[in-house]
């Protein structure tokens, strides 16, 4: 067996407005080139599932980041920071969109990258990757996991997530991956239905892949929503579309 | 969030936390994810003072049932306390 290594670290980088935030970044080692994969992480926060899925990535042959989105929240557990967002409302759309665009600008400028980068993202994650890949130019690939709330209801419309990214749709810039379970209630089988409508009308490229027997975030391995079967199945699909679409 | 539903009030008191004990500045009350409880979605209590940080919170997590009968016992618990601060006794239960 050939050696392998990885480095694991956290990093600083320029995010919205150009203000630093916290990241933590996974690569193999050697000099690459490696095309990159930046995870923006899920509404229970910048957790160690996160941390985990980072390595993965990098396991995999990728250079990957992932930013953490609650860092002007403030610092600690990530449950406690996780709720003090929550608290807040969450995090604004366009900030996020400019964390997660200082995130693919830093992975891009490493002398180990290609110049070739996926963006996932799981639950709010999901919606925000989706929002992000109809907000740049800068990526060539983009996986939804089960996020929620891209189809937002009338009445859903709070101050820093003012328009549903469904909406967004038309300026989808790369093609998209999107993993779902049927017996979801956030996204809803019906508001995956349109979506893809969205995508279809637009002439948009995209594969969506929806299990039954499973809900929502069925990859989690430590919530009662795991799913064995469907979470290898969608882990395939998700590293199949990187190296169609990233190389590696 | 996934479900949007979250609920503050000010609060007054004080709530135990990893770090001990803090004054409480406002009570969260949601109903999405939880972060230990086994279960997809939760209502979760969060008594928190945001002025001190993220770490100055005391939480739980229940499941809707739980939560429910959270509620009815306050309103028992808030209905004698209310009746004993007016000053009038309780009836001896027969």
């Amino acid at each position: 067996m050939a050696y392998e290594g990885m480095i694991a670290e956290s990093v600083t980088i320029n995010g919205h407005n150009n203000e630093p935030i916290t990241a933590y970044m996974a690569r193999p080692l050697g000099p690459g080139p490696f095309p990159s994969v930046v995870l923006i992480h899920h509404l229970p926060g910048w957790s160690e599932w996160y941390r985990e899925a980072t390595r993965r990535f990098a396991h995999h042959g990728y250079a990957a980041i992932s930013h953490n989105l609650y860092h002007r929240v403030g610092q600690g557990n990530a449950d406690d920071v996780a709720a003090k967002a929550r608290a807040e409302g969450g995090v604004a759309d366009a900030q996020v969109i400019g964390d997660t665009e200082g995130a693919v600008q830093w992975i891009k400028a490493q002398s180990y990258t290609t110049d070739k980068v996926g963006v996932i993202g799981s639950c709010s994650g999901g919606r925000q990757a989706f929002l992000y890949a109809c907000h740049t130019k800068s990526i060539d690939a983009v996986i939804d996991l089960w996020g929620g709330r891209v189809v937002q209801e009338a009445d859903d419309r709070p101050e820093k997530q003012p328009v549903p990214p469904i909406d967004f749709t038309k300026n989808l810039s790369c093609p998209l991956l999107g993993l779902f379970g049927n017996e979801d209630r956030a996204p809803s089988p019906e508001q995956v239905d349109m979506h893809e409508a969205e995508l279809k009308k637009h002439g948009k490229s995209y594969e969506f892949h929806r299990y039954d027997g499973a809900g929502h975030g069925f990859f989690y391995y430590h919530r009662p929503m795991y799913r064995v079967e469907q979470a290898q199945d969608g882990w395939e699909k998700v590293f199949a579309f990187f190296k169609k679409h990233l190389g590696g | 969030m996934c479900t949007s539903i979250v609920e503050i009030v000010d609060a007054e008191g004080a709530g135990k936390g990893s770090d001990g004990w803090f004054k409480v500045s406002h009570a969260v009350v949601s109903y999405d994810h939880p972060h230990h409880a086994l279960l997809e979605d939760a209502i979760s209590l969060d008594f928190v003072n945001h002025a001190q940080g993220p770490g100055a919170r005391a939480a739980v997590e229940l499941t809707l049932d739980s939560a429910k009968a959270l509620k009815a016992a306050l309103e028992r618990a808030i209905a004698a306390a209310e009746y004993e601060e007016s000053g009038r006794r309780r009836p001896i239960a027969a």
